[in-house]
Order: C-alpha cells, then structure tokens, then sequence
C-alpha cells in the first residue's frame, strides 16, 4: 500500500484496517499464516489482496471521477463487463491463443473502455448531466449489450494463458492478479506524478469557473478522468474474466459499482469533488474486501452478510462525518486544555480518534 | 419642539476571532434627520449596522432606543422596537406580489384577508408615492421601485428607525431621485434615517449629519454643511490629504505613433457589452469606472475572455491575436484578478501554495508539474514579499482573511509575469493598509513597463492610480478622461451623464 497520504484522510480506514485484523486474529492467530501451494504463497492476505484486485482498481478510477465532475460512475462494473466481452470475443475470434493476441485482445478492451469513459464523460462534461443520471444509461443497457457482443452466450476462456492470468503463473509465486494490481497502481502514481492532473482535477472539481479562469478547461479534465476510468473498467474487466474463466454478462462483477463507491468515501474523500486522495481509496478498497472476509469468517450467514455489512459502514460513516469529527476536536482541546493546565507536559498530537 | 434622539449608541465593541470590528464606536440618530455612516469598506459599518438590528451582539456598549436602554438578542426583537432595515439587495420574492411582499410573514394568522391586505398595500403605496400596483408581480417592478416596496414593507411595521444600506448602488440617477423624494418623505413624518452608500455627492445631497468610521473606530461626527468633501475623503483615509497626494503616477512617455500593448476594436461579448475598442501602452495605467452594473467588469471581462466574446478583432503589440478563452489570453501575457473573489479567484480548499503557483503551473503545461520544492520556492517569495499572513504555504486558501486571499490571488499573477495585468476591484472588501499596498504595487509595476487596467467602486482610489480613466454607461464607453479632467467632480458629472 501507497504511504503517501493527505493528513489524516487515510487515518480512518487504516485503523478500520486495523481493527478488522484485531477481530481476526482473536478468531485465530493463524490469520498471517501463509502456505506455499505448487510454488505459490496463499493464506488469508495474499486471498484479500487477490480477491480486492477489480475493486482496487475501480476505486482509483472512482477516485478521480469523483474529484473532477463532483459526483460518481454508477456505471463501472456493467462498463467492465462490456469491455471484457469484447477481450473475450476478439480472443476467441483469433486463429490461436498467445501471449500476443491476448495482449492485442485486451488493448482493444481497453479502447472500448476508453469509448465508454468518452461517452459517460460527455454527457457530464458537455451537457451537465448529473453523473449518476448519465452514467445510470449505461447502467441500465450495459448488460444487455454485453450479452449481444457475447453473441446471447457466456463463452467460456478454456486455455492456460488466460486461467494463468487470473491465478498463477508457473514459478511466479503471487498471484497474477495481486501483480497487475501492483503494477496498475504502481503507473497511476506515476502518472499522477509526471503530470498536473491531481491539481487540475480539483481546481475543477471545487471551483470549475476559477479554474476556466486559470487556463484550465474543464471540460476537458473532465473527459479526461472518465477516459482514465474507462481503462480502469477495462483491466478490472479483464482480471475478472480471467478468474472466472468465462464471460457471464449477467452476474460479472455484480454491485462492484457500489462497493467502488464506498471505497472512495472510506478513504476520506468528499463525494462532492475537489481534493482526492488514491491511497485512501485503495485503503478503502482493501477493507471492503477484509470486512467481507471477516464477516464469513465469522461465520454470518451468507444470507444475512449484507445487513451486518451495512450496519458496520453506518457506524463509519457516522463516525467520520464531519459533525462527529468537529465533536472530536472539540473534546480534545478541551483535553488538552485540561493537561496543559494540570501538568506541564508536552501536548500529544491531536488524535481523531479520540471521540 | 427640541430634536430628540430616537437611537443612541455609546462605546460599542465587537469583536470576532482575531479580528477587532468595533472599538469603542458612538452614534446617534435624531427623529427626522438623515444621517450618513461612512466609512472605507472594512471600516466597521456593515458590522454596526448588524449591531444596530439585532443580527449580532454587542460585547459591550449601551444603546438606548428614545432614551430607554435596550438590548437586542435578535433581529426580531430589533424590529419590535421599530428598526427597520432595507440592506443592499433586494430581499424580496420576485414571484409574488406587491402587496403580499409587503405583508408576507408578519400576520399572525394562517389566513389572509386579500382584499385587506391589498387595500391597505394600496393606502400606503399612494401616500408614499410608490407608482406600483398592488396585485402587480414585483418582478415586474424596476430596481428603484422594488427597493422602495421594501422600504414601504419596513415603514408600515412602524418604524422609527430606517437603516439604509447602499440602497442606491444599482439604481441609475433618475430613480435615486425617486428614492430621494421618498426619503425627505419619511423624513418629514420624523423617521431617522440611516444611510449607508459608497457615493459622496449623493451623501451631500441628502444628509443632515455624517457620522466617519475607520478601521473599527469612531472617527467624527460631523454637521454635513460644515464638513468639505475633500476633509471627508481623508477623514475616511486617515491620512492628511497631501499624504494621500504622495503616491505619484507614473505617467509613461507618449510617443504618438508607438503600437499598443493591447489593442481592441469592436469587441462584443455574451454578458451584453455594446461593441467597444479599447487600448493600453506598455507602463500605462488605465481604469473603468461606471456604476456598478455599467458595464466596467463585463468589459474587461471581455478583454480576457472570461465571458464568450462575440465579435471584434484584437493586436498584441501591433499583432493580429485570436483570444477565445482564457488560456489564451494568459499565453499571451495577460492576467486577470476577477472581481468576485469567491466564485472566480480562489480554488478554495486548496493551499495558498497551489493557489499561488496555478496559473503560472498552468501555462508550464499539463506534462510538467513543479516539483514540491520549486512550488514551494515560489509560493514562499511571494508570501514574503506580499507579506501574506498564513500559517504555512500548505494551509488552505479559505481559512485565510479576504485581504491575504487576494494578496494570494495577485501573487498567483504577477508569478506569471504578466505584460498586462486587469485588476477588477482587487481592494474590495480588503483593510485600508493593504489597499494602499496594492495601489503602490500596481503603480511600481506600471514603472517596470507593466501595463495595468485598475478597475474600483471608488472613484478616488482610480484617480490616484490611472493616468487615463475610460467611463462606462449603460453597458458603453461613454467618455474618456485624462490630465486635467482626471478630478472627481468631471468624473462624476460624466458618469452621472451630464454634459
């Protein structure tokens, strides 16, 4: 996980973070154990790594839609599942399967993505169409689409190159999916440190007519992010379709979209635009993925496991929201006040958490 | 019959986190008089107003309402004492009527009597001489004639005690006299008045007495016969008038024949310019000035394509240049410091640091972002040299006073090192000693052979900064003023519309 952090934005999923791990290692003090299995590392962190992957990724591309346009891409896991059946068709489609054609495979998935972002991001970008509204299109037509492209099948990826994308590679001993994943990370933060789109993204995203003002089209950013994004739903369409090893039009990547969402508000971003922080949405990402764990873990009734979820982010959320965290402040000062006043001590840092 | 006083205020302090509004402030208001608060903006008159209507709480003080002391919790309870208040935009519903804005949420009924109300809305707009209908939609109503509905709405809640805060900043000259006529009506009834506006001859016009405020503190409080309007400007000031001589204009060699920095002809925009042209010399100082919502901002607006510009031709330095939207003008050596602040300057929760490196950042390309140190370089020179008062470069924009937000947004500019530099309203809203700082800066830039168009409310700050003063009416360039007719008097007269 990226360190790089916006003061104390990441400070509340970390130590979620934190306290799930706690619940799991009073369940069992085995939960760092990792085995090696035919040359590769499983346990329950390289699972949570391997299992967050899609999400990971699409909470990035949230990240910085949400920034921007000030609202969210409702439309993700359907965008996905789209692209991946047009990487499923072309491959299927091609005299054999290798390396290359894979690779020419997903490229063009990642083109379609691009067109999807191009056309979500117009809609907000040009017409001002409220996100969710634009992106809520797709969302209702997505499936369909992806059913016709997958020609009213789910094909099935039976060969070794795809099967090993989306678990092992023969003497790699991680998980290909946890690896894109790192490396899909690894060239967001470069990109994001080789150019100015974290500055324009959330001069545009707080205030769109000063930043017009300043030389920036916000139009353009705006485009910019939801293209960004529609790769994202390319490579995590891509690393679910080669776990699954078919295409099923209808159940690929189901309510991601939501959990997408999450993760970017449990990384301390305002869902309002402005300020972002990727590592945050990542953090947030992978404790989506641990609460679900836990909770199986726990053994909750998989029937139920939704409620307990919902109630455990309602206590989040409650409890990051600002009325809460301005509360907090407040008793702290007045704690601090009271030991600075007691004992000549040298204040602590001021900790959130405190409330 | 002796004048009585209907409101006297002594020794009055507010006082906000870090800031001292109103420091031992006195003022009083007899029956039937009106009387002007003056003051430059941020000298605490908008603050001793809101004391005066119960908006906020004195932390000290008495006032005393015709000899009884009282003390407002509530604007509420303001209004029951008889203060009446008409602030500066209107606060009306321009979807209802006349008669129901005048009585709308005062019955203590859940039904209404129409017909009552309108009768009686009619009985009162008659006897003040409102030339409105009652069951006509205010909409439909002129600025003035709103305006006066809300004052007609304040008197009829009984009041002994008028404030009236710059009701005259967007109406034209014609309706002030209207509004004028209705004042010495009231006047004459024995309501006091006060009154609250940015134009000195339009206080000579009306005011028994002036009361001067600066920076929170009670200055004087004058007979308006006896006080000269130069004595006023420096009692505003605060500085002997030849000190406010001492900033010099520079005024740039002209040679006939030398090919402007800028130069404009029949430029239009959609925010409703007539075509105008316009140029400026390298070193030059020039100004619009007008009433507000003459046409000033929308024109320089225009210049920088903030607004969608629809028609005209521009030349940069002789040059044929196409400017369609604001990064262009930027490329092309021009920067703009917007009137508002707010919606168009700062990008609010972002730090003081990345406000300031912006528009420079910007212009270096979207591929090659500063690095941390360099930004912070940057942003650091300009903190000092402005003297912008900040915790550190990284605390956000909107946690800083309105004077260092735009101390801010000007460092974000002269970052860039502009050619041409358009300031609207840069001093509005800020403390005198920054004003003073800006009007020096933009006259030492002038001399380094940057060109400046200097846009303010107040006439005398562009006297002392523009070489040239270009006046707007009605949406066009109406005069243009330089040397000898630079003089508030001819200023006004043009922008008033006399010949």
């Amino acid at each position: 996980m990226k360190k790089r952090t916006h003061g104390f934005q990441v400070l509340l999923p970390l130590s979620v973070l934190a306290i799930l791990i706690l619940i799991n290692l009073i369940k069992g003090a085995d939960y760092f154990s990792v085995t090696l299995i035919n040359g590769a590392l499983y346990g329950n962190i390289p699972n949570i790594l391997f299992g967050a992957s899609e999400l990971v990724i699409l909470a990035i591309g949230m990240t910085l839609v949400t920034s921007s346009s000030g609202g969210q891409d409702i439309s993700v896991g359907v965008a996905a599942t789209i692209s991946s059946s047009v990487f499923v068709r072309v491959l299927l489609g091609s005299a054999s399967i290798t390396w290359t054609t894979i690779l020419v495979a997903f490229l063009i998935s990642c083109l379609v993505g691009i067109v999807i972002g191009a056309f979500n991001g117009s809609l907000v970008a040009m017409f001002n169409v409220q996100p969710m509204v634009a992106t809520l299109i797709l969302f209702t037509a997505g499936r369909s689409i992806a059913f016709l492209i997958d020609g009213r099948l789910s094909p099935i990826l039976a060969n070794d190159l795809t099967s090993q994308i989306g678990s092992v590679i023969p003497g790699v001993p991680i998980q290909t999916p946890i690896i894109l994943t790192a490396v899909f990370i690894a060239v967001v933060a470069v990109f994001l440190k080789a150019t100015n789109l974290r500055l324009y993204s959330e001069a545009v995203g707080i205030n769109p007519r000063a930043a017009r003002l300043n030389g920036i089209d916000p139009v353009r950013i705006k485009l910019l992010t939801y293209m960004i994004l529609g790769v994202c739903t390319a490579v995590a369409g891509f690393i679910a379709v080669t776990k699954a090893g078919r295409h099923d039009s209808v159940n690929l990547l189901k309510f991601c979209e939501m959990d997408a969402i999450l993760a970017v508000a449990i990384g301390g971003n305002p869902l309002g635009g402005g300020r972002f922080s990727v590592s945050g949405s990542i953090i947030g990402a992978y404790t989506i993925e641990v609460l679900n764990r836990t909770l199986l873990r726990l053994e909750v009734d998989p029937e139920t496991i939704k409620a307990f979820k919902a109630v455990f982010i309602l206590v989040l959320m409650v409890v990051s929201s600002p009325v809460v965290r301005a509360y907090a402040a407040k008793g702290v000062a007045r704690l601090r006040a009271r030991l600075d006043a007691t004992v000549a001590k040298k204040p602590r840092d001021p900790e959130r958490e405190e409330a | 019959m002796r004048t009585q006083n209907v409101l006297e205020m002594r020794g009055i302090c507010k006082s906000f986190p870090g800031v001292r509004a109103l420091h031992d402030v006195s003022f009083t208001l007899r029956a039937g008089e009106v009387h002007a608060l003056m003051g430059e903006n941020g000298a605490g008159k908008s603050t001793l107003i809101k004391v005066m209507t119960g908006v906020y709480e004195k932390d000290s003080g008495q006032i005393a309402i015709e000899g009884n002391a009282i003390h407002f919790k509530s604007p509420q309870d303001a209004q029951a004492f008889g203060v009446g208040t008409v602030y500066q935009e209107i606060t009306l519903c321009p979807n209802l009527t006349v008669a129901e804005n005048m009585f709308i949420g005062r019955g203590r009924y859940a039904f209404v009597n129409w017909k009552r109300m309108r009768e009686r809305a009619a009985r009162l707009l008659d006897s003040l001489g409102i030339p409105a209908r009652p069951t006509q939609q205010l909409s439909s109503c002129s600025l003035a004639i709103q305006q006066m509905i809300a004052i007609a709405r304040a008197i009829d809640m009984d009041c002994k005690i008028l404030i009236l805060d710059e009701p005259t900043s967007s109406l034209d000259e014609d309706e002030v006299r209207k509004l004028f006529s209705l004042m010495r009506e009231l006047k004459s009834r024995g309501v006091g008045i006060v009154f609250v506006t940015h134009f000195l001859d339009q206080v000579y016009e009306i005011s028994d007495r002036i009361t001067v405020l600066r920076n929170g503190e009670f200055i004087g409080e004058y007979e308006a016969s006896a006080l000269p309007q130069f004595e006023l400007v420096s009692k505003m000031m605060g500085k002997a008038l030849d000190d406010v001589a001492r900033i010099r204009k520079h005024e740039p060699s002209t040679r006939a024949g030398e090919t402007p920095v800028f130069e404009a002809t029949g430029l239009s925009s959609a925010a409703g310019v007539r075509p105008f042209d316009f140029s400026i010399r390298k070193g030059e100082v020039n100004g619009f000035t007008g009433l507000l919502g003459s046409g000033r901002s929308e024109s320089v607006r225009a210049i920088y394509a903030a607004d969608k510009v629809t028609g005209g031709d521009i030349k940069i330095k002789g040059k044929k240049a196409n400017i369609g939207e604001p990064i262009h003008a930027m490329r092309l050596g021009i920067g703009y410091l917007p009137e508002d602040r707010k919606g168009d300057g700062i990008i609010a929760d972002l730090s003081v640091r990345d406000n300031i490196i912006l528009a420079l950042q910007v212009l270096h390309g979207f591929w090659k972002p500063f690095s941390r140190k360099q930004a912070e370089a940057f942003a650091d020179e300009y903190i000092r040299s402005l003297n912008i008062k900040t915790a550190s470069s990284a605390t956000p924009i909107k946690s800083l006073s309105g004077s260092n937000q735009q101390k801010a947004i000007l460092a974000r500019w002269l970052l860039t090192h502009p050619e041409y530099l358009i300031l609207d309203e840069p001093t509005r809203g800020i403390d005198v000693g920054t004003k003073v700082e800006i009007q020096k800066l933009v006259l030492k830039l002038a001399e380094e052979g940057v060109s400046v168009t200097f846009i303010s409310s107040e006439i005398e700050e562009m006297l002392r900064t523009c070489s040239r003063l270009i006046v707007m009416r009605d949406r066009s360039i109406v005069g243009e003023l330089t040397g000898g007719d630079l003089t508030e008097n001819v200023v006004m007269r043009v922008i008033a519309g006399g010949s």
